[in-house]
């Protein structure tokens, strides 16, 4: 366009997405310290190839559908899926593996549909359902923390309260046992801590916003607290439930995607209670140790749901 | 209703630090029919017609006041000329630097006249929304009158950012603004009148408390605003000030307010002081492209380029000429396009002013365009229903509400034209009214038709039926 003759507005304040998804990555690296911390360079070397691969199926995808290539690798989006796929997984899990979940995520989950903005899916929660679903021995094992990254692995915290449960122990016993720390998970805590941090990080610039967040805790902690006060024998506490598995990383990092979320703030604000109550419900009689993956894609199918029925009252219409 | 918008740098300081200049009136003036509210004023003169300053050229018509000739002089041609708003028809007329008045000056009684009486002196003197709207005043006032309206609401909030004429005006004629504002609440029947100014103009803020306190006035207060942009735009203005929205498909009167410009009250004020129409008006003049910034009156109808010599003229580095703002302001063709009424500001702006504008990327739904949209709209969703020219989405996601306000845009990290879109959108949707209602119509018409036809068939064979009747004589019954 000529710019003598630009629309306006003429100018914009210049807020890009690479700086949006650079800032998320950013808030991203307490959780990578933590979990060198806990078990070694491994966590480090998993982001590496998750990153790599994933940059190298998205110039893949944009060189097949004829996009160029540069820009879009330069936004960032791809690293912050990558990312979140490699700190969701138990740092045990072998490479192949990983690899083929970041492919999956790339090709499968974003470039299908059409790319950056256009995915119904959470591209990184995609790559880890399949995962988990194609391997889950090796999904559910993490390490020992301290340990040698093959030292020792074991059931998660949530995987020994589920069968223990099921074995008929009680709640003491079970939570007497090595996997369960101060609050939530041995380590596990940490990580959600760690999370916690970069989220509200997040928060404070503004990169995402309180609705989704806080809704997602509040659903998995509301059912939580009432069932623990009822039936404490059977139900762990809503703070156990805050601090273990990846309710941390999913109420800031994960449901927070904006693409494949609800998009008004009170959509947003149903979309994050239905993704903690999904997940309190899947860990509490579900299948699966750990319920965030499926509980945000359960809540994607329910978006556009969620968008019509949501749209905020427009200055000067009544109702 | 929340207050949404974008807290901005106002860029206002530099002209304000110099007095309103006045700039002579120049040797050509291009009085553009339409001054700025899309519609055209009808002309009452032809090329070669004399005129006197203050004659009416032109008659007001519907959302175009009348426009009158800012000097003495002859009419050289009507002809489209570029203008503001792109193109449209003009007066040009030749100054012959007499500037011989039509009339003497003289004082309007105002005290002593009836509320219509007052709104026809008003729309006599051409009075329209100095604002930018430039929509007649008068038919404001009236609304207001016939709503029994009880607020009259100055706006001297100027939110955009670079534009000070109305923040020079109030510091610098601030009696002219209250004495204004009495005419028109004496005109409009209003019982009070707020004149809103946001924070970031102390000085005009203090200048009108002052005035108001000197006319001893007590319906006349200062309601101070937070400056966030676009605050000054009708519908969130009277949101701001009196916690009421003007329904989509009305006025302001209807929620019982009546809003007009701080600058459109200074001219009401001239026009009772001395019986002058509107042929002047503030532009501020700015941006890193021009010397010396400043405000300066000037004539309607004065090239852009006789108020930038005004200022110092141009500095070296290119500047793009923008007619109002940095946010809505228009692109200017060229400097011969003339000050209409609807003109605040000129700004020349430079690159280091305006940086261009990343490359578009896709929408990542951030929604951030929605927290800021002062009319409470979902930018992201009308984006996608304007991209598929969905028109059930579009009126559902309320694009008519739109105020054009550009914030979207402006916070949108993937740079997504949306205000442009939105717009383009909104003139597809036009279209598609007006070819649904000719379709319709000519429907109609064809229906219409048939039926004559057929009504005109069965009246000629019935013509027919009886003409043999006849023919067979009175027998025919008993066959």
């Amino acid at each position: 366009m000529d710019a003598a003759l630009a629309q306006p507005p003429h100018v914009i304040a210049g807020f890009t997405v690479p700086r949006v998804m650079f800032q998320v990555l950013g808030a991203l690296l307490p959780v990578l310290a933590v979990q060198i911390h806990l078990f070694g360079l491994r966590p480090l070397l998993l982001v590496a190839v998750a990153a790599i691969v994933a940059l190298a199926c998205e110039a893949l995808a944009l060189h097949l559908r004829q996009r160029s290539v540069r820009p879009s690798l330069r936004d960032g989006s791809v690293l912050v899926t990558a990312a979140l796929l490699a700190l969701a997984v138990p740092p045990t899990l072998p490479l192949w593996q990983l690899a083929l979940g970041a492919t999956v995520a790339v090709l499968l989950a974003k470039h299908a549909y059409g790319g950056l903005g256009q995915n119904p899916f959470n591209p990184a929660m995609v790559g880890y359902a399949v995962l988990l679903v194609s391997f889950p021995l090796e999904m559910t094992r993490w390490p020992a923390p301290g340990g040698a990254w093959d030292a020792m692995t074991g059931a998660t915290a949530l995987d020994t309260l589920r069968t223990g449960l099921r074995q008929s122990y009680t709640m003491q016993e079970i939570q007497a046992g090595p996997a369960f720390g101060h609050i939530g998970a041995t380590g596990g805590e940490w990580i959600n801590l760690a999370a916690l941090a970069g989220g509200l990080y997040l928060l404070a610039r503004r990169i995402v916003r309180w609705h989704i967040p806080l809704a997602m805790l509040a659903g998995i902690a509301v059912p939580a607290a009432l069932f623990h006060v009822f039936d404490p024998g059977a139900h762990a506490s809503a703070s156990f439930h805050l601090a273990a598995g990846a309710t941390m990383l999913g109420a800031f990092f994960i449901a927070t995607d904006p693409v494949s979320a609800a998009t008004s703030d009170r959509g947003r604000l149903v979309y994050g209670a239905g993704i903690g109550l999904l997940t309190w419900i899947i860990r509490a009689w579900g299948a699966f140790p750990d319920g965030v993956a499926f509980a945000v894609l359960i809540m994607n199918l329910a978006v556009p749901l969620i968008d019509r029925y949501t749209v905020p009252r427009i200055y000067g219409h009544s109702g | 209703m929340k207050l949404r918008g974008l807290r901005l740098d106002s860029h206002k300081s530099r002209p304000l630090e110099r007095p309103i200049r006045v700039v002579p009136p120049p040797a050509t003036l291009v009085l553009a029919l339409d001054q700025g509210s899309g519609e055209d004023a009808l002309p009452v003169v032809r090329p070669g017609d004399s005129v006197r300053t203050g004659s009416v050229v032109a008659a007001a018509s519907g959302a175009a006041a009348a426009l009158h000739s800012p000097v003495s002089g002859t009419v050289r041609e009507i002809a489209v000329r570029p203008t503001p708003r792109g193109a449209s028809r003009c007066i040009v007329i030749e100054n012959d630097g007499r500037d011989d008045p039509v009339a003497p000056a003289a004082p309007v009684d105002w005290r002593a006249m009836e509320g219509t009486a007052l709104i026809e002196h008003v729309a006599a003197a051409g009075t329209a929304g100095l604002g930018g709207a430039a929509f007649p005043s008068a038919t404001k006032l009236a609304l207001a009158r016939a709503a029994d309206a009880e607020l009259l609401l100055l706006n001297g909030a100027e939110c955009e950012p670079w534009i000070c004429c109305d923040a020079a005006l109030m510091r610098e004629r601030a009696a002219d603004v209250v004495l204004g504002a009495q005419v028109m609440l004496a005109a409009s029947g209003a019982q009070r009148c707020l004149i809103a100014i946001e924070d970031d103009k102390p000085e005009a803020i203090a200048a009108i408390q002052s005035a108001a306190r000197a006319a001893t006035d007590e319906r006349i207060e200062v309601r101070v605003l937070p400056a966030v942009f676009p605050l000054g735009a009708e519908g969130p203005l009277v949101a701001a000030v009196t916690g009421r929205e003007v329904p989509h498909d009305g006025w302001p009167p209807q929620v019982g307010v009546v809003c007009q410009n701080v600058g459109t009250a200074a001219a009401v004020a001239r026009l009772v002081q001395d019986g002058r129409p509107v042929t002047t008006r503030i532009v501020t003049v700015t941006g890193s492209g021009v010397k010396q910034p400043a405000n300066v009156e000037a004539c309607i109808g004065t090239p852009v380029g006789e108020l930038v010599a005004a200022c110092g003229g141009y500095t070296a580095e290119g500047a793009r000429r923008i007619a109002g703002g940095s946010l809505t302001g228009r692109s200017l063709a060229g400097d011969d396009v003339p000050v209409t009424k609807g003109v605040n500001c000129i700004l020349l702006a430079t690159d280091a002013d305006l940086p261009a504008r990343a490359a578009e990327m896709p929408c990542i739904r951030c929604g951030d365009c929605a927290t800021v949209c002062p009319a409470g709209l979902l930018p992201q969703q009308l984006h996608v229903a304007a991209r598929s020219d969905d028109s059930a989405a579009l009126a559902r996601f309320g694009l008519s509400a739109c105020i054009e306000c550009g914030c979207c845009d402006y916070v949108c990290p993937s740079a997504i034209p949306l205000t442009v879109r939105f717009r383009a959108a909104r003139e597809r949707q036009h279209l598609a009214d007006l070819e649904r209602r000719r379709a319709r119509e000519a429907k109609a018409r064809y229906e219409r038709h048939q039926r004559r036809l057929a009504e005109q068939a069965e009246a000629e064979r019935e013509a027919f039926d009886d003409a043999r009747r006849r023919a067979r004589g009175p027998d025919s019954g008993g066959r």
